[in-house]
């Protein structure tokens, strides 16, 4: 919780510093960002790299619950595709970037200024701050009307992290692997889905 | 587009080669390019008025859009919970 006001001050802080106009140099129309997003990936990757044996833990996983992901995935995408309807103003492979983020706000809202622009930009990070949010306030209520697994998908690409805490006290300690193994899956497929949803259009 | 996969698959490949040695700084340097492209997003949206005047609209898009994807992933986290319950009780 604390890292991600963190994260939300720098961006606060940024927005103040673009309105005032403080900034000697022009930053909106250089690379900087681009180059910073390659610099993250490239830093990301060797973290993952670096630690294959965390690959290996996920022998011990019921082979049915393997499908989680999966089920989070598609069911986002679905809800977001049905929403795209009732949004005149976006598109329906904009609403699925916007939900491709899983709750990883930092890095699809990143991605998705870097490909769509700073207006799509800010709507993917409020929209998977508020995944985040909603998971952590609401996991108890989620457990008892769709069952065990609901705050795991819910939870996104954040259940190996942010929201493992509550999920592990919601749902059981005996869920904790399938939430870290579910948080792998989606984490990792958010770079995917964002730049596929980004670079088609429909 | 596809570049900034690249340097992801790239990293992979460096962060395996050194997987002798622990490169425990990286976590530190992922956490501060976040902060700063963050920020840059930040500037980025202070510095255009269009999309500030546009926030309340942009803010009740984005809810929306979050609360369609979570009730779509909890309707198939139901899905497989019913799944395996049933299956657990032909089981029992």
């Amino acid at each position: 919780m604390k890292g991600s006001l963190i994260i939300v001050s720098f961006f606060i802080v940024g927005i103040i510093l673009g309105m005032t106009d403080l900034l000697p140099i022009d930053i909106q129309n250089s690379q900087w960002s681009f180059y910073t997003l390659c610099a993250l990936m490239f830093s990301v990757g060797i973290s993952v790299g670096n630690n294959p044996e965390s690959i290996n833990r996920f022998h011990t996983l019921n082979p049915g619950l393997l499908l989680l992901p999966v089920m989070t995935i598609l069911g986002t995408l679905t809800g977001c595709l049905v929403v795209s309807f009732l949004l005149p103003e976006r598109s329906m492979s904009e609403c699925m970037a916007v939900g491709s983020g899983f709750g990883y706000y930092s890095l699809s809202s990143i991605f998705i200024t870097e490909y769509k622009g700073a207006e799509l930009g800010i709507l993917a990070l409020i929209s998977n701050i508020g995944r985040e949010v909603i998971t952590l306030l609401f996991a108890p209520l989620m457990v008892r009307w769709f069952g065990n697994l609901a705050p795991i998908s819910a939870g996104g690409a954040t259940t190996m992290d942010t929201t493992l805490p509550i999920i592990t006290r919601c749902c059981g300690k005996e869920y904790a692997i399938v939430s870290i193994f579910h948080g792998f899956i989606v984490d990792f497929s958010v770079p995917f889905l964002v730049t596929l949803f980004c670079s088609v259009n429909f | 587009m596809f570049i900034v996969i690249g340097f992801m698959f790239t990293g992979m490949l460096v962060g395996y080669l050194l997987r002798k040695r622990k490169v425990k700084f990286i976590n530190n340097a992922i956490t501060i390019l976040i902060w700063a492209l963050l920020l840059l997003l930040g500037i980025e949206v202070g510095g255009n008025k269009e999309i500030i005047k546009a926030l309340p609209v942009i803010g009740m898009e984005a809810i929306a859009i979050t609360i369609a994807g979570l009730l779509g992933s909890l309707i198939a986290a139901r899905l497989l919970w019913k799944h395996f319950s049933k299956r657990e009780k032909k089981r029992a």
